[in-house]
This record gives C-alpha cells, sequence and structure tokens, in this order.
C-alpha cells in the first residue's frame, strides 16, 4: 500500500474510536438482556428511544456547528451516552423525560463544551442528573422485577405506559415502586435493622433481587472490555475496592448503618457505574495514578451519598464530582519519565 | 555474567515483516552511470571538496576533507571523473538540495593504495580515531554522528560497557540482521578495535529474539575468538523500539540514561554493528566508507533484499533494480515505516544514513482526518518515555510551549508508538515536532534578543561613559581655563594695579 502521510509514523493499528465505542455497546448487551428480563421490554423501549433522540439531537448539533457529519455520527459516542442515561433511569419513564435527558446530555454537556473529546463531565451522568432533581419522583421509582408483579408489562403495556403514561387507565406510579437500595435507606430511618430489611422479598441472596444479577452482568461485560483492552482495569478496581473498604469500615463501626458492602457492590448503578461509567475516558483522569484516585473517589463518594446524601444511589454525583477534579489529579498523578524529566 | 534483562515502559509488538527481505544473500547493486556526493552526509559541518571538477579519481580517494570536529571526510566510491560540484536534490524530507559532488564512474574500480594494519595494538586510540575520521565513519544506524568522536572517552569519562545495536527493532529493515549472519567475523574485528579506543572493559551485542540465524552467525564467530571474553550476546526480546538507544540501555543494564546526558554518562557508548563493520575494514583493510548495505523492501518490491550499494546510487537507480510498482512521484520511506521520513523524488543519491527503501506498506496510516482525543490514554499505556502524549498533544495543539516543557516534551524520542495507537487517528509525533521546532526557534530568538539587548545596553553604557568622559574633560578644561584665566587675571590685575599706580603715579 503507498503511503498517504508525509510525516512518520506510516503504520497505523487497528484500533478506532468508532471500534471502541462499537465494544463498549456489545459489552452492555448482557446486562440489557438482564434487565429486559427481570423489568420488561420497557427497557429495550427506552434503550432505542434514547438513541434515535441522542441521533438526532447529534446530527443537529453537528450541522449547527458546521462538523462533518459522517465522521462524528458513526464514532458511537452519542449511542453510548444514550444507552448509558437510558440505562441508569427507570424503565418506564415517560418518553418526554428520556427526550429531555438525552438531548440535554449530547447539547449542553457534550457539543456546547466542544463536542467528542472536549466535554469536562460525563454526559450521561449529568443528563441523569438532571432528570433527578428536576423529576425526582419519577426518577427514584422503578418497576418491580416481573416476578414480584402482580402483572408483568409486556410490550403493549409498556409502549403505552411510556408514551401515554397510562395502562388500563392506572399511571406509571400504580405499577413501579421503590428500588433496593430506597427501600433500604427509608427503612432505615424507621430503625429497621438491615437484615430485617434484606429478607424482604425486594431482595435476593446479598442485593435487591435481580439487581444482584443486573449488576454481575455488567461487571463481566466490564471485565470483558478490560480482556479487549478498550477501558483499564484501575478504574473499576479502585472504585469497587474503594467501595468495599469504606462499606466495610462504617459496617464494623455501625452494623446498623446501611445493608452489608455486598449489598453495595451488587445495588443500583455500582457495576454499571465502575465499568461503563467512570472509565469514560473523555471526562476521567488519563494516568494510571490518576484513575486509580479517580476510581477510589468515585467509589467513596458513591457511599457517603448513598449513605448520609439525599438520594439513594449516589454514583451519577460521585463521577460528577470527580469530573470536576480531574486536571488537579492528572497534574499531580504525572508518572515518572525516563531519566527522571529535566529539572526546570 | 549476564544479568537479568530489565525492560522499558510502554512499547508495541509490530508485525515485523523481516522476512520479505531475508530471503537472498547480500547482493551488489549494479554500479551507476553517475554517484552523487552530499558533502553533508553526517551529523555536523559539511566537508569541504578537495577535488576539481575534470579531475580523475580513484576508488576510495578523498574528494572532501572534514571541516572543524565534529565533520568526517569522503571518499569516492569508485573510479572515475569528477563531472560536477553543485547543488544537487539530497534524500532530505525538505526536499531541498545541498552541495554535491558528482562522479561520472568508469567502470574499472580501481582502488586508490590502501595503508593496512596488521597490528592496530601497536597504534595508539588516538591515531586509529583519525583513521576512522578519515575514512569518513559515521553512525550507520541512522543518525550518522561521525563515529571517531563517539569512540573517545574523553578526560571525564570511562566507558565500561560497548554496546552493539543488533536491535534493529523497526518493521521491515533487515541490513544489520544480513550483515550480522553474513559478516559476523568483520563485525568482531570492529568491536575489538572500538573496544581498544574506548578503553572499555566489556562488550555487550544486543539483537532482537527475532534473528535467530543473526544470533548463530554472531555466536559462531564469537567462538573463534577466545580472547574476547568479555564480549557477550545478549539476546532481547522483540519490541519496538529496543533499538532506541536508551531502551536498549535500560533491557540490557537496568539503568536509566538521565535526562539531558549521554549514554557516556553512565559509562556505556552504542554503536550500530554496521559502524563496528565499517570501522573492521577502514583499519584492518584501509578502505575507507564508500558502501552500506541497504535494505530495499516494501509492498510493492518485486525483489526485496540487501544490497551493497556505493554511496551516491541514484536511488532509482537501485529501486529499477529491484523493480518495484511504484508509480512515478509516488513517496516512498527512507528509513523504517515507523520513524523513517517520506521521499517524493527518486533522483537522489544513496547516502550514509540510508537504511533502507521502503516502498509500500501494510497497516498504512489513513491520510491525517483526525478525530478528537478522547483522552483513553493508550498513547501514555505505550510511551516508552512514559509522558503523557494527550497532555502534549493538548499543550502543542494550544502552543502553550511552556507546559509542554513541563510534560518534558524534549524527553519525546519520536517513536511513533503513540501514534500508531490513536483511536482518533492524530498525527501526534508531528505536533511534538512542531512543539520541538518552535521551542527552539523561540529560544534562538530569545538568544538573538538577548544579544542585541546586551549590545543595545553595552552601547548604551559606552555612549554614557563617553559622555561622562567628554563632560568631565570639559569639565576639567574648564577648571583647568578657570584656573588659568584665575591666574591671568591675578597676574593682569598685579600688572594693571601696578599700571594703575604707575598711572595714578602719574596723575599724581
Amino acid at each position: 500500500m503507498p503511503i498517504f502521510r508525509l510525516n512518520p509514523p506510516f503504520l497505523a493499528g487497528a484500533n478506532r474510536v468508532t471500534l471502541q465505542m462499537l465494544q463498549v455497546l456489545i459489552a452492555l448487551i448482557p446486562a440489557v438482556i438482564a434487565m429486559t428480563y427481570y423489568f420488561g421490554p420497557a427497557v429495550l423501549v427506552n434503550v432505542i428511544l434514547a438513541v434515535v433522540a441522542a441521533l438526532i439531537a447529534e446530527t443537529v448539533m453537528l450541522k449547527l456547528r458546521d462538523r462533518p457529519l459522517k465522521p462524528f455520527l458513526s464514532d458511537g459516542s452519542a449511542a453510548v451516552t444514550a444507552v448509558l442515561l437510558a440505562l441508569a433511569i427507570p424503565p418506564l419513564s415517560p418518553w418526554w423525560m428520556t427526550v429531555i435527558g438525552v438531548t440535554f446530555a449530547i447539547i449542553f454537556v457534550k457539543h456546547l463544551y466542544g463536542g467528542l473529546g472536549y466535554n469536562p463531565f460525563n454526559p450521561a451522568m449529568v443528563g441523569y442528573v438532571l432528570l433527578l432533581i428536576s423529576f425526582p419522583l419519577e426518577m427514584t421509582t422503578w418497576l418491580p422485577v416481573q416476578s414480584l408483579s402482580e402483572q408483568p408489562i409486556g410490550w403493549l403495556s409498556s409502549l403505552q405506559l411510556i408514551f401515554t403514561g397510562q395502562f388500563n387507565g392506572l399511571g406509571i406510579d400504580a405499577y413501579s415502586g421503590a428500588t433496593p437500595l430506597d427501600a433500604m435507606k427509608t427503612q432505615i430511618v424507621l430503625d429497621r435493622h438491615p437484615e430485617f430489611i434484606s429478607s424482604q422479598p425486594l431482595f435476593g441472596m446479598a442485593g435487591g433481587l435481580g439487581w444482584e444479577w443486573i449488576n454481575i452482568w455488567f461487571a463481566l461485560g466490564g471485565i470483558w472490555l478490560i480482556y479487549r483492552k478498550v477501558i483499564s482495569w484501575h478504574v473499576p478496581v479502585a472504585m469497587i475496592l474503594a467501595l468495599l473498604i469504606i462499606s466495610s469500615v462504617t459496617t464494623l463501626i455501625d452494623p446498623t448503618i446501611s445493608g452489608s458492602p455486598l449489598f453495595h457492590l451488587v445495588s443500583g448503578g455500582t457495576m454499571l457505574g465502575a465499568f461503563f461509567i467512570a472509565t469514560d475516558p473523555v471526562s476521567g483522569s488519563t494516568t494510571l495514578k490518576g484513575r486509580i484516585v479517580f476510581g477510589a473517589g468515585v467509589g467513596i463518594l458513591t457511599y457517603v451519598i448513598r449513605i448520609w446524601g439525599g438520594y439513594p444511589d449516589g454514583v451519577a454525583f460521585a463521577v460528577i464530582l470527580m469530573n470536576m477534579l480531574v486536571p488537579l489529579i492528572d497534574y499531580y498523578t504525572q508518572p515518572r519519565v525516563y531519566g527522571g524529566g529535566a529539572t526546570r | 555474567m549476564s544479568a537479568p534483562l530489565s525492560r522499558f515502559p510502554g512499547g508495541l509488538k509490530l508485525p515485523g515483516h523481516k522476512k520479505r527481505s531475508t530471503q537472498q544473500p547480500i547482493r551488489k547493486t549494479p554500479l551507476s552511470k553517475h554517484l552523487v556526493l552530499p558533502l553533508q552526509q553526517h551529523i555536523g559541518a559539511a566537508a569541504v571538496p578537495i577535488v576539481e571538477v575534470g579531475e580523475k579519481v580513484l576508488k576510495g580517494q578523498r574528494i572532501a576533507r572534514a571541516e572543524g570536529h565534529v565533520s568526517v571526510c569522503l571518499h569516492a566510491p569508485t573510479s572515475g571523473v569528477v563531472s560536477a560540484i553543485g547543488e544537487h536534490a539530497i534524500p532530505h524530507p525538505s526536499g531541498l538540495s545541498a552541495p554535491c559532488i558528482t562522479i561520472e564512474t568508469d567502470g574499472e574500480e580501481r582502488w586508490i593504495e590502501r595503508q593496512q594494519i596488521a597490528d592496530f595494538r601497536q597504534h595508539s586510540a588516538h591515531e586509529l580515531r583519525q583513521i576512522i575520521r578519515d575514512a569518513g565513519i559515521v553512525g550507520l544506524g541512522g543518525a550518522g554522528f561521525p563515529s571517531f568522536i563517539k569512540l573517545n572517552p574523553g578526560v571525564h569519562h570511562t566507558v565500561e560497557t560497548l554496546l552493539i545495536n543488533g536491535a534493529e527493532c523497526e518493521p521491515y529493515i533487515s541490513c544489520d540482521d544480513m550483515l550480522m549472519r553474513e559478516r559476523a567475523d568483520g563485525i568482531l574485528d570492529g568491536v575489538e578495535i572500538m573496544l581498544f579506543a574506548l578503553r572499555a572493559s566489556r562488550c555487550i551485542l544486543a539483537i532482537e529474539d527475532n534473528k535467530p540465524e543473526a544470533i548463530s552467525a554472531m555466536r559462531y564467530a564469537l567462538s573463534g575468538r577466545p580472547h574476547l571474553s568479555q564480549t557477550e550476546i545478549v539476546i532481547v526480546p522483540t519490541r519496538y523500539p529496543t533499538g532506541g538507544e536508551k531502551q536498549l540501555i535500560q533491557v540490557v543494564t537496568g539503568k536509566q540514561v538521565p535526562s539531558n546526558k549521554l549514554p557516556i554518562d553512565i559509562g556505556i557508548v552504542c554503536h550500530n554493528p554496521g559502524t563496528a563493520y565499517a570501522v573492521g575494514r577502514a583499519i584492518l583493510h584501509g578502505e575507507p566508507l564508500i558502501s552500506r548495505v541497504v535494505t530495499v523492501t516494501g509492498t510493492d518490491v518485486t525483489h526485496a533484499g540487501n544490497f551493497e550499494t556505493l554511496f551516491g546510487t541514484p536511488i532509482k537507480d537501485l529501486l529499477a533494480f529491484c523493480e518495484t510498482r511504484r508509480q512515478p512521484d509516488e513517496p516512498f520511506i527512507q528509513g523504517g515505516p515507523m520513524m523513517g521520513y517520506s521521499l517524493a523524488g527518486d533522483d537522489l543519491p544513496i547516502t550514509k544514513t540510508a537504511n533502507c527503501i521502503l516502498v509500500g506498506v501494510e497497516d498504512v496510516a489513513p491520510p491525517a482526518q483526525p478525530l478528537p482525543c478522547i483522552r483513553c490514554g493508550d498513547c501514555a499505556d505505550v510511551c516508552p518515555a512514559s509522558l503523557l502524549p494527550q497532555q502534549l498533544y493538548w499543550y502543542s495543539r494550544a502552543k502553550d510551549f511552556d507546559k509542554t516543557r513541563d510534560y518534558n516534551l524534549f524527553d519525546c524520542i519520536e517513536c511513533g508508538c503513540c501514534d500508531y495507537v490513536c483511536p482518533s487517528k492524530i498525527p501526534l509525533v508531528s505536533y511534538f515536532r512542531f512543539a520541538k521546532t518552535e521551542i527552539m526557534n523561540q529560544e534562538r530568538e530569545h538568544q538573538k534578543a538577548d544579544l542585541a539587548r546586551e549590545r543595545h545596553e553595552s552601547r548604551l553604557a559606552r555612549l554614557q561613559r563617553e559622555q561622562q568622559e567628554k563632560e568631565e574633560r570639559q569639565r576639567q578644561r574648564k577648571a583647568a581655563l578657570a584656573a588659568s584665566k584665575a591666574a591671568k587675571a591675578k597676574e593682569e590685575a598685579t600688572t594693571s594695579s601696578e599700571s594703575t599706580d604707575s598711572v595714578t603715579e602719574e596723575k599724581a
């Protein structure tokens, strides 16, 4: 093959942004299947809706910013943002909520900061937080696991609930309830013992019923990403270890403070956050040591917000708070250069 | 004796593509009608012609002398007539011309008288270095630094280890591999002389493990020289850029060359096997450096291989000899695919630093249409200098050159690993080269400005001093004048008083 570039190197590896994003999407498939199994087809409806909204917002913004459509639409980053946000919000969110969250993430969090590669904050998480603080009620109620539900939600009911807000004369709130994390938090306030709470039908072996498996599938997908070298192990390992350590310490000091350390590992957005959110390269730390600091910070903040904060889960806030610290972390965690670097 | 191998951070496993050019032994390139010899084929000052147009020259005859310390001589690669001395296109990425001596060959290959030295130990290291300099020997690995300088430990350094860099880590290139396979004994001749000149206690010959034939050939040659007991062959893992001087030093010794220092500062001197071979030929056979082994290879070359090629041979003749599918004016690479440079025209001569001519590569880098950096950090993972290329890119792009220095821009060896793995296909090395050039230009400007300011200030000081001196002189003159005036006045006063006296007297 004749060379194209006039400057070295003239070779290039097979690595591509599109390829990386595509592998992230593939790694999400097992967890999406698991979520669909536990919460019904509403999950898929949400994902599709979010991706369509994201691609439209991306196209409009690229046009407005006078950027070429093909390379940026095909990079896959908008789809990844959309899928992550769709998996983070309740399956039965009304369609307009999903659309607002996704378009806000793409337009305000990504493109107004300069588009791909320039956003200091994780778009999916800022979109999520926007929805959380704007629509707290809708955002903190989830569908129960299908096996606990009196009437499983099928395709028809999912579509009707998402797009009209009603099915069989009942609203979304009639079908949904608290998440295990939420239940744990509100019942602890009522002075119930975590072990008692965990014995309720909403809970499974270690975490919430269904939720624990969803978390495991997220983790397995993430491990595959590490194996494929799309992400490095530093952020997830640091985040999981930090969460494990801080929850173990607090539980040792006060066993009634919250669920077990294991409960926190496989509940809520822990694994989604550890392998798919906190590993976002654009808004995360880039040095190896920095990634460990970043991951550990997310893990600790997640737990702190879950236990002492006002929201049942804290991954999104933890990630955004750590995003703010990234320039600082990166500056102070530079690796030692070969030869020690120039002394200036 | 051998210590366990260390490893350098980062690096890449690249497909080697070496077999393409190692199927045939080294062949001779046919003699071209004209040989074009740039006066500068080395780092340092260009050589100065000592022949005239129309002069007959013999093979090996000196045609240009070294100018200044960092410079070497140039020789006629064959017998013939000097047909021109003047500007000619040279193999440089800039595409510029430079002064060259052109020789019209006569095909007789008549050698000049050669001074052979049977026992080099009878000579001083200084004399040997002089011969090596006069033989025009430069580093044949690609940089072209005059070798005699790197064979001089000087008074401030002790060289413990001579490291022969036979890693040849860049894909496609195989000239050192073939040289080691076929001329292992000649390389060891040079090694002995180098050890003697450097007063080094040991020699390490490092070869990547993808060259088993070269390793066994060198081993066999070494077994025939029991007196070289302090020389060992170290097999290093094949990983790009192991052949980088600093990286290889880390692999075989575990030591790092401190930033802004040279290997000699930690007692190590590196040479290329081709250079060692040339040193052996120059001392033992009296042959100056007039040819080298050039790898001609690539996906578009029909008869790839290694060719003993006289300097000055037009690349187009070499390519025609090997047959290529290259289109006219299609760029090709001189050097390796990672660190070489592209050349457009082919009416360019083979020079001392031309280790490889590469026409067409697999996994070719796409035309530059990069996506934005997504800060994935893959570049930092592969950087052998442990830099943060994504930060350097960010600041180079923003022309924040102070920050690029904070991030140790000048420790970048431009190996291209970061470019290779970048998922956005950003030409990172080009950005770093740009930043380095800008900084060096700025520094030159600074120095110029400093000099101008100093000159201006000293001029002002001089003017002021002169002014003061002038004033001082004037003042002194005035004072003297005033004094003399006063004296005069006094004198006058006395005389006039006398006269008035007399007048009054008269009046009276």
